[in-house]
């Protein structure tokens, strides 16, 4: 069972909470100049890693706030978890 | 090596069948092959026998980073179907069914293919117009199929509870007679026999750790038992797609996840037959030594840990127990996980990639047990050829730039 920590609750029971993909994935500034390739990879391509992952949970049952999580997605350890917004901690941050 | 018969069966238990011979050999790698497979489960030593046996092409090595089978193939529920939605993968699990049909004889290997029949149950009335909408899709492609009322899933299967009262009614089901099961194991040793006896070397415990490139073409691996050259390479590796995608230089639309399944304790034949119900997340069958086979659904988050969470396995459970009332004091043995690769569209990705020589085959997430004949056809017909056959052409990478996505998510759903 994970224990998440919420960045606006606290610590809770995973089952409270839903992971709804990689984070950081920055919506396109002016789309009508994008191409089909780069449409494709915004939309669909994902770095899928094995190892440190950032990523976007929703406290379903909670406050219904998305924030973001880096977990190693081999262990399935969350180092930290952070708002949205604010930087990504740790190494994976560069 | 002789051919597995009744004759060799007597022969060997005279001497205590203490001598038969190994099914494959274990060979040292060579220094180059004229194709390599990527990833010893089910779908790679398909494409590896299919490519020896109908292409003539044999001199291969499949690279297995542990012991073949030891991936989504030996951890599967062993559900095999055809019934999906639309033309592109009707035809290809139809063509997959085809094969397992005659697959034992073909392989000389009994892979225990029961076509038990597989019932896909609904809940509320979209369930049901979803399921009556498939069937006749399915019918209209030559697929066999018809949908069943409460009652008569009843009359086949005593033990399910048809109450209309509960939470997730059952208000009907699609049945599909030719679907089944088969045995993991046995489809994963008896396609490696089969290429092992056209001279293909099966190499085990051969992690690959990179893919070389030059000029934009493939010219071999990096492995943990050294570098092998190959002008084609077929990535077949499941849950690690995007890794070895990365390995060659591009992302893919895969995600990877850990999905679950669990047996009980064997208990005496109850379940002639499969139930899988995609909205309450459970499916179950019972194996031939007694064990209840039971799928869970994916977790959310993306895993490479080859296990699941708990609640996930208490979620399948609650609805098998709501399903099966009888099922409620059966002990579980053993619970375990695999890593699915799932698409976007919930639909394999067959085909060439940027990179010359580089072939990839993944993307059969929650559900490609059913394919691995047919997806190792169709595969090595582009590995040998370079070019897509009509059957997985519709299901090229280049369709998530195009947009001819084939949304098979009611179909597929997250059961099997
Ligand atoms: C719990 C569970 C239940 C399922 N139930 C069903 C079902 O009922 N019906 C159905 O149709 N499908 C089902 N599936 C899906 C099905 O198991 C898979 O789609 C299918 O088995 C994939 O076969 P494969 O040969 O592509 O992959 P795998 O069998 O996973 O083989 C891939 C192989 O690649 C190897 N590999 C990875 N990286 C490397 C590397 N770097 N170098 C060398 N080798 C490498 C792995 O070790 C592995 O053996 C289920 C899956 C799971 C996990
Ligand atoms: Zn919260």
């Amino acid at each position: 069972m994970f224990l998440i920590e919420c960045p606006w609750c606290g610590v809770r029971d995973e089952t409270e909470f839903n992971c709804v993909g990689e984070a950081h994935i920055v919506r396109p500034l002016e789309p009508e100049k994008l191409s089909d390739e780069e449409w494709a990879d915004y939309l669909f391509m994902r770095k899928n890693p094995k190892g440190m992952h950032r990523e976007q949970w929703l406290h379903v049952a909670g406050c219904r706030r998305y924030f973001n999580a880096e977990r190693d997605t081999v262990t399935y350890r969350i180092s930290a978890t952070y708002r949205i917004g604010e930087q990504a901690p740790g190494e994976a941050g560069k | 090596m002789s051919k597995y018969s009744i004759f060799s069966l007597v022969r060997n238990a005279i001497s205590y069948h203490e001598n038969w011979a190994a099914a494959w050999r274990s060979p040292e790698p060579k220094q180059e092959y004229d194709v390599l497979i990527i990833g010893g489960g089910g779908h790679g030593l398909a494409t590896a026998y299919y490519l020896a046996k109908e292409h003539g092409m044999t001199n291969i090595a499949v690279l297995e980073k542990g012991w073949i089978g030891g991936g989504n193939t030996g951890r599967n529920t062993t559900i095999v179907r055809s019934n999906y939605l639309w033309d592109e993968s009707a035809h290809l699990y139809e063509k997959s069914m085809k094969l397992w049909e005659g697959l034992s004889q073909d392989l000389n290997y009994n892979v225990m293919f029961s076509q038990r029949g597989v019932y896909n149950l609904g809940h509320n009335l979209q369930d049901m117009r979803d399921i009556q909408r498939r069937v006749n899709a399915n019918r209209l492609n030559g697929i066999d199929g018809h949908v069943v009322t409460p009652e008569e899933i009843k009359r086949a299967i005593p033990e399910i509870n048809i109450d209309q009262g509960c939470r997730y009614p059952i208000l009907g089901a699609s049945f599909q007679p030719r679907g089944g099961v088969a045995r993991h194991d046995a489809v994963a040793w008896g396609f490696a026999r089969g290429a092992d006896l056209r001279g293909v070397d099966i190499i085990q415990n051969c992690e690959v750790t990179a893919i070389r490139q030059e000029n934009g073409a493939v010219t071999g691996v990096e492995t943990t038992r050294g570098s092998i050259n190959a002008k084609k390479i077929g990535v077949v590796v499941a849950g690690h797609c995007s890794v070895l995608a990365e390995m060659a230089g591009f992302r893919m639309p895969i995600e990877s996840h850990p999905l679950q399944a669990l047996v009980s304790e064997p208990i005496k034949p109850v379940i002639n037959t499969v139930i899988m119900s995609n909205a309450v997340h459970g499916y179950i069958s019972q194996s031939d030594k007694g064990d209840l086979v039971i799928g869970a659904g994916i977790d959310s988050y993306n895993g490479y840990g080859q296990r699941g969470s708990f609640p996930t396995i208490e979620h399948t459970v609650a609805a098998i127990c709501e399903m099966f009332p009888i099922f409620r004091r059966v002990r579980m043995n053993r619970q375990w996980g695999g890593i699915v690769d799932t698409a976007p569209d919930a639909c394999p990705i067959i085909g060439n990639t940027s990179v010359k020589g580089l072939y990839f085959n993944c993307g059969w997430g929650t559900g490609g047990f059913k394919a691995t004949p047919g997806s190792g056809w169709v595969f090595a017909h582009n590995v040998a050829t370079g070019e897509p056959h009509e059957l997985n052409r519709p299901f090229a990478l280049d369709r998530f730039v195009t947009g001819f996505l084939i949304d098979e998510h009611g179909a597929a759903g997250v059961a099997h």
